[in-house]
């Protein structure tokens, strides 16, 4: 694993939104690399349900980007047959809601491969999927399950949250030679998503993270990104939640630092370690339900590692244990009312 | 709790609902008579051509291709017409398998393992068909296909280091005994998750389809396995992608202790399941090595061809247990593996050859010996570098290796805790 971040060979940059990034992603690295397809329901001619595929099959061909039966378990089994072949298989979930009926083919097959047969076959797939609600998707187009795979051993669990981290991580998740969940943050394919559902909605366009090479670039899996300095209190969040802790900061004028995770597994525990250390609390944010989420795992590691650096205790704002509903959309979600009174508690404390 | 849930009153004449569950014909103490088992004559089955579509031979998935006779001579527009010599290797295969799954079984109940399945009775499903195919092609077997090694010639003494988890086995004691990975010889890893590898058989022929190149891929499971979702969203994809390879069923009539028709055998006939998909549907003889290798041969014309899947079910019978950790009297009646009609793959093999003057009883009995020599041979070899459980094994630390290409931080703060662990222990082991 690298430790720096690639510099764009060519650094004509450019604006694009999350999902043209993604769609840059595939396209820098298939034309790299004969060996990458990319495939999924609706994925082909039509370019994905999100426009994420958009353009790739008439560049590629269909051989390299096809649309797939509906079958989960069959795309995902598929794609790790493809790997064994030698391929290197970009399948995407359409929504991550969807990738229960391909648990068995993830967690029993791609991610024990390598190390079930001594390293004789490997599942270099990068399982693309849209994640997250906060589009009126209900229950089954809202979910985060992230926690989920980061409890499987052997794969690897990557959130962006811009353009720019979406693109260079996923080229180094699509060059890694281990399965790679990557969830996409749906409601933050368009815009910097605040939280504040009921004011007009944002675009990349004026956001740094709207900035994007047009060019091939890599962000190393395993590196978090601290998105803003602070002193009083660190704020560990992933995907749409680092936007939302970003308004709630700037609104309150809490000095929070606010590390962006990027990979979950594996996790830059060091940078979460020196932040800890330094600010001496520290709040976790996730859309995910509350029990056994990611964030149980995160303040774990912070009450093993900073201890007797914490002045009070660690703080989860999550989402809550019911499935995500729909008209309450709103109620579920943990906004700036939720993060910005747990900010109260945690400083006070 | 009020009224009783889910009663409602009766619907004009209609009798009341009842439930269909499944039993076997025979359970432990029943007198066994296999009279109603539909074999029909060696020989009748029509061959089609292998590019005709599938929906014009649809016959071919309810009858039984058979070539071997009850004269022992080979019959019919399916005969393989194989030299004396590959019967002579197809027989000395399987009667490799059958002196190793001897062996190993015995080791199992000696210690030396945790675990093992034989293939009794199976041995021409999986040696024909590795005979059929070309060396090159790629196998996605299930647990029970031994047969494949053997026959390409993978050194018994990697498949024993496998099955003892000892300092040679190149899988690093991460496996269950015989779930082997073989790349070398085309034989991908085996999952213990049943069916998984057959989605995975697909991926791989359409990734040699979509290169342009000429191997296929072949794939096996049992028939209690077909219920899984993974088959059936292999047989979606192979069929429209026509993608180039062979599914194989292997219809042996038990999963552990539940009898065929809890996978469907009660309402129809596992080759029947590609009628569906507009899929190739063979049903096969599978005690039957002459017929298992002409279909395997068949199909893998058509799959080379660019003509699509076959689906072979192959007509069996498990002789013995599912594995080491069953015990068949339990819930069977132990009357049925002698009673069963197809006879004994290696016997039936033998007798043909002999019929045609090609073998006798003297130079089965040579090759009998041969075989349990070279595996006692291969054993003692395999033995020097441990049995599992006793001394020999694989560095602590390899427990560590493989979960990806590069150790995470997280696998190695658990490594050192293991290290620790030991070192407090007072244990004394080799850390290579």
């Amino acid at each position: 694993m690298t430790d720096t971040i690639e510099q764009p060979v060519d650094d004509t940059t450019t604006r694009m939104n999350m999902i043209q990034a993604i769609n840059s992603a595939m396209d820098v690295t298939m034309a790299r690399d004969p060996a990458i397809v990319v495939m999924g329901e609706d994925v082909g001619y039509f370019g994905g349900v999100f426009r994420a595929t958009a353009g790739l099959q008439k560049k590629y061909g269909k051989t390299r980007v096809f649309d797939t039966p509906i079958t989960e378990c069959g795309i995902i089994g598929v794609a790790v047959g493809m790997g064994a072949y030698g391929l290197r298989p970009v399948p995407e979930i359409q929504f991550a809601d969807y990738i229960y009926p391909a648990l068995d083919q993830l967690v029993s097959e791609a991610a024990r491969l390598r190390y079930r047969s001594g390293g004789e076959f490997t599942a270099p797939l990068t399982v693309r999927s849209p994640f997250g609600g906060g589009i009126f998707g209900g229950q089954t187009h809202s979910q985060s399950p992230e926690g989920i795979f980061t409890h499987v051993s052997g794969v690897k669990t990557v959130i962006p949250s811009t353009p720019y981290d979406a693109k260079g991580l996923l080229i180094a998740a699509i060059e890694d030679n281990d399965p790679v969940i990557f969830f996409e943050p749906k409601r933050i394919y368009n815009g910097p998503f605040n939280g504040h559902w009921d004011r007009p909605a944002e675009n990349w366009s004026k956001h740094p993270g709207g900035e994007v090479p047009t060019g091939y670039y890599k962000i190393p899996l395993g590196k978090a990104n601290v998105v803003r300095d602070g002193e009083a209190v660190t704020m560990l969040a992933y995907g749409t939640m680092v936007h939302v802790c970003a308004q709630v900061v700037a609104d309150t004028g809490v000095d929070a630092e606010i590390v962006d995770l990027r990979t979950l597994v594996p996790l830059d525990i060091e940078t979460i370690e020196a932040s800890v250390k330094k600010t001496g609390r520290c709040m976790i944010v996730h859309e995910a339900t509350r029990t056994s989420g990611f964030g149980a795992e995160l303040a774990a590691l912070v009450q093993e590692r900073c201890f007797y650096h914490l002045e009070a205790p660690v703080e989860r704002v999550t989402g809550f244990d019911t499935p995500y509903p729909h008209s309450l959309e709103w109620a579920y979600f943990p906004g700036p009312v939720r993060i910005g009174q747990a900010l109260k508690k945690i400083l006070k404390d | 709790m009020g009224e009783e849930p889910g009663i409602v009153p009766p619907r004009g004449n209609l009798p009341p609902l009842s439930l269909h569950v499944p039993e076997p014909k025979f359970r432990p103490g029943d007198a066994v008579d296999f009279a109603d088992v539909p074999i029909p004559p060696a020989g009748t089955a029509r061959r089609p051509d292998t590019a005709d579509a599938a929906r014009d031979f649809t016959d071919l998935a309810y009858s039984m291709v058979r070539v071997l006779d009850d004269n022992h001579q080979a019959v019919g527009a399916w005969n393989p017409r194989l030299s004396p010599d590959t019967l002579r290797r197809m027989l000395r295969h399987m009667a490799t398998v059958r002196a190793f799954d001897e062996r190993m079984f015995r080791a199992q109940r000696q210690g030396k393992t945790s675990f093992y399945m034989k293939s009794l009775g199976e041995e021409a499903v999986a040696v024909a068909a590795a005979h059929a195919l070309d060396a090159e092609d790629m196998c996605f077997p299930s647990y029970r296909q031994q047969g494949l090694l053997i026959a390409r010639g993978c050194p018994m003494v990697d498949m024993m280091n496998q099955i003892y988890s000892n300092t040679g086995d190149k899988l690093q004691g991460k496996q269950l005994p015989i779930m082997y990975s073989e790349k070398r010889f085309g034989f991908f890893s085996i999952s213990g998750n049943l069916t998984t590898q057959y989605p995975q058989a697909v991926g791989w022929a359409m990734a040699s389809a979509s290169k342009g190149d000429t191997r296929i891929a072949a794939t096996w499971c049992g028939e209690g396995s077909t219920a899984e979702g993974d088959f059936h969203s292999a047989l979606t994809f192979a069929t429209v992608y026509r993608a180039p390879v062979i599914f194989n069923v292997v219809n042996n009539q038990w999963a552990i202790s539940s009898f065929s028709g809890f996978a469907g055998a009660e309402a129809t006939t596992f080759a029947a399941r590609a009628v569906g998909y507009g899929i190739a549907g063979l049903r096969v003889d599978g005690n039957d090595a002459l017929a298992v290798y002409a279909a395997t041969a068949w199909a893998a014309e058509r799959a080379r061809t660019n003509a699509g899947p076959t689906l072979i079910e192959h007509f069996t019978y498990r002789t013995e247990g599912h594995s080491t950790s069953d015990d068949p009297t339990q819930y069977r009646s132990a009357g049925e593996p002698t009673a069963w009609p197809l006879g004994d793959p290696i016997r039936r093999l033998k007798d043909h050859l002999v019929a045609i003057g090609e073998w006798d009883e003297a130079r089965q009995a040579d090759m009998d010996r041969e075989v349990a020599e070279e595996v006692k041979a291969a054993q003692k070899e395999a033995e020097k570098n441990g049995v599992l459980g006793h001394g020999l094994r694989q560095p602590l630390d390899s427990l560590f290796d493989g979960v990806f290409e590069e150790m995470p931080w997280h696998l190695r703060e658990q490594r050192q805790m293991m290290i620790d662990e030991e070192t407090a222990s007072g244990r004394p082991w080799d850390r290579k």
